[in-house]
């Protein structure tokens, strides 16, 4: 087992003739991910190379039983085909897009709540089964199937993770990057729940920048809820305060967004903090021999 | 991005929301101007507009009686250089005033709106407790701080901004013109793409009004395309000018103290970068992300303003490529490297997509290059490498 992708995943990709679309499409299917559509707007009826290219998400749906979705489109219209692929029912959707306004957004975040559908991002690596299906823009040599879930608000920060991993013989079940806009689909909480009641993830990467709440929302969590043993890294800790968002950010996040409150929420969990990004693997290795 | 005080009224009064009459000026001469066209007696506010809060406690905000006050305290603040809790010890020199008519206050409130990440919403912020550090009002009396949620499709409803008007104390046509207040920052924050609308304070006078006394708006960058003439109320002598240059290539950098240069690819990364060399002992000297689709000119670019800053000793590239291409980093690296002439020690560590491709043009390239295969090795050469040089 996994979480969100799996062999069976039924993949389409909403912009699949952009150039960055392009080409990570032609990685995913190298990887081995059943592409079985992509969507550009008036292109239907054409293919990139064997694939074939759909008007729409429905009629790609119709044509190709895809069950998730990758999403290349442009910030401007891009929360727009979240909530088309949401409107034809795909299950878990992948929006790789970066700068998509945070307004816009919200309104896609409430309409989700009413759909079946998941989203992962946007702005985010995507999510990969390593030796089954890789959706995103992480390189997929690095991974290597095991039972390790990784979850992360950083992109290459978590192919840092994983490489350490792999290098250490580490195999991973799924990789999840949840991407680190202010309005995102899946939360911490979210992947942790699914890994836990996973029966192949033995232990969990998890990691975390300054910034925001979220950190400390999900040590609460592991606290009472988390069965595996959680390794965490948060990014930051040397950087400088300043740069904030003005008063009302700073009251409304509650917490103070600092790299020190972040580590001590999560050890106080029971979170084995490596403070040293290069030592992450190696943490994961001494969390598996005490269990 | 970041606006002034006197841009921002200017959008208030765009929404009717009141705020005092008032000018932007240049000079001694042109406050001067300013002052006399608003009134004959005054008083009048001559207050600095640079982009950063506590400007009051810093000296930047004067409350001229007479004329001769006025010139006064706008040849005083104009030019100044201007310190308070939120530019830092540098602070930052006036180079804009506002002029406007004096207030009467009878009491001061707070009011902000911004995103709450936690619940993916707009959150209507208010307080009786205007014209204080409102961090202060929220570490010790949280209590006084009253918040109301937007709706996405539903909107700010009545009964929310007849909630927070009663909070406030406010009775009579001074509730109903606090509830019109809110409705309106909602609105001018959404149509604008803000990120953060603030008044502090926002007063009732001793007539009964109320009105903006103080305007803070920020915009959110990613929403601007939708905004294209914004780009005209940029001040570019209130960015440094190295995040400015950067801006400009698509390169996000922050300037640090430190003799370590940085070039990574994603914040993330470039923020562990930064953690594991001052975990080796070492100083960074910036932070910096190329982002994920960069070309071989915007690596260039990159060196380019690392080298700008004379305290570096050793550049430190950490690349790990997904939609980066290593191939991609290192034909950037050579480019710069021959073209900028570069003396100080370079540090290289690529993996990631292409990574072969990308290590075999720099073996290839004849140029002096430390490679390292992890990122303490190559945090640790770095540190070594900047001692040294």
């Amino acid at each position: 087992m996994a979480i969100y992708v799996d062999k069976n995943t039924r993949l389409l990709v909403q912009g699949i003739t952009g150039q960055a679309g392009a080409f990570h499409t032609k990685a995913c299917k190298e990887y081995g991910t059943q592409v079985v559509g992509g969507v550009t707007p008036g292109k239907g009826g054409e293919n990139f190379e064997g694939t074939p290219i759909f008007n729409s998400v429905k009629e790609a749906v119709k044509n190709t039983g895809a069950n998730a979705t990758m999403i290349y489109v442009p910030a401007a219209f891009a929360a727009d085909a979240v909530v088309e692929a949401a409107d034809a029912g795909i299950q878990t959707i992948v929006c790789i897009t970066e700068g998509i306004p945070p307004l816009d957004m919200i309104s896609v975040k409430e309409y989700l709540k009413t759909s079946e559908s998941v989203l992962i991002g946007p702005n985010c690596p995507g999510v990969i089964t390593p030796g089954q299906c890789k959706i995103g823009i992480m390189p997929g040599y690095i991974h290597k199937p095991g039972n390790i879930g990784v979850v992360s608000r950083s992109g290459t920060l978590t192919y840092e993770a994983v490489h350490q991993l792999t290098q250490r013989g580490i195999g991973q079940s799924t990789c999840v990057g949840i991407g680190g806009d202010p309005v995102q689909g899946e939360a911490f909480i979210d992947v942790l729940k699914r890994f836990n009641q996973d029966p192949d993830t033995h232990g969990v990467v998890m990691i975390g920048e300054i910034g925001g709440s979220a950190e400390e929302a999900a040590a609460e969590w592991i606290k009472s809820n988390m069965k595996k043993p959680v390794v965490g890294f948060i990014g930051g800790q040397t950087a400088p305060p300043g740069k904030r968002m003005g008063h009302a950010g700073a009251i409304i996040s509650g917490g103070s967004g600092k790299a020190s409150d972040k580590i001590a929420a999560l050890e106080k969990a029971g979170v084995l903090v490596s403070l040293s990004p290069a030592s992450l693997g190696e943490t994961m290795e001494r969390a598996l021999k005490n269990r | 991005m970041k606006i002034h005080e006197y841009q921002a009224k200017e959008l208030f009064r765009k929404y009717q929301i009141p705020v005092p009459n008032g000018k932007p000026a240049f000079s001694v001469d042109e406050a001067i101007a300013v002052a006399k066209a608003l009134s004959e007696k005054g008083p009048w506010v001559v207050k600095a507009q640079i982009h950063a809060g506590g400007r009051g406690k810093g000296g930047g905000v004067k409350v001229a009686k007479t004329m001769d006050e006025v010139t006064q305290y706008a040849k005083s603040i104009l030019g100044m250089n201007l310190v308070t809790i939120q530019t830092g010890p540098e602070g930052k020199v006036v180079q804009r005033l506002l002029v406007e008519d004096g207030a009467q206050i009878a009491k001061e409130y707070y009011v902000a709106i911004t995103l709450d990440r936690a619940v993916s919403r707009l959150c209507i912020m208010a307080s009786p407790e205007g014209g204080m550090d409102i961090e202060e009002v929220a570490a010790k009396t949280p209590e006084r701080i009253f918040k109301q949620w937007v709706h996405p499709t539903l909107g700010l409803r009545d009964f929310q901004t007849r909630t927070l008007a009663s909070q406030m104390g406010f009775t009579g046509p001074a509730a109903k013109q606090f509830q019109d207040i809110l409705k309106k920052l909602v609105r001018l924050y959404i149509e604008n793409d803000g990120t953060l609308v603030e008044i502090n304070p926002l007063i009732q006078s001793k007539d009964g009004n109320l009105m903006a006394l103080d305007a803070k708006v920020d915009f959110d960058e990613n929403g601007m395309f939708r905004h294209p003439s914004f780009q005209e109320l940029r001040d570019l002598n209130e960015e440094d000018p190295s995040e400015t240059a950067a801006k400009k290539f698509d390169l996000s950098y922050i300037s640090l103290d430190g003799n370590i240069g940085c070039m990574v690819n994603g914040a993330g990364l470039a923020m562990a970068t930064m953690d594991i060399i001052k975990l080796e002992g070492g100083n960074p000297a910036n932070f910096l992300d190329v982002g994920g689709g960069a070309t071989e000119e915007k690596v260039k670019e990159a060196f380019k303003i690392i080298l700008q800053d004379s305290k570096v000793k050793a550049i430190l590239v950490n690349i790990f490529g997904g939609i980066m291409k290593c191939d991609v980093i290192a034909k950037g690296i050579m480019g710069a490297a021959r073209e900028l002439k570069l003396t100080v020690p370079l540090i290289v560590r690529l993996e990631g997509t292409n990574v072969q491709q990308g290590k075999e043009l720099l073996e290839k390239s004849g140029l002096k290059i430390i490679t390292a295969t992890g990122m303490k090795e190559a945090a640790q050469k770095a540190v070594a490498a900047a001692e040294a040089h």
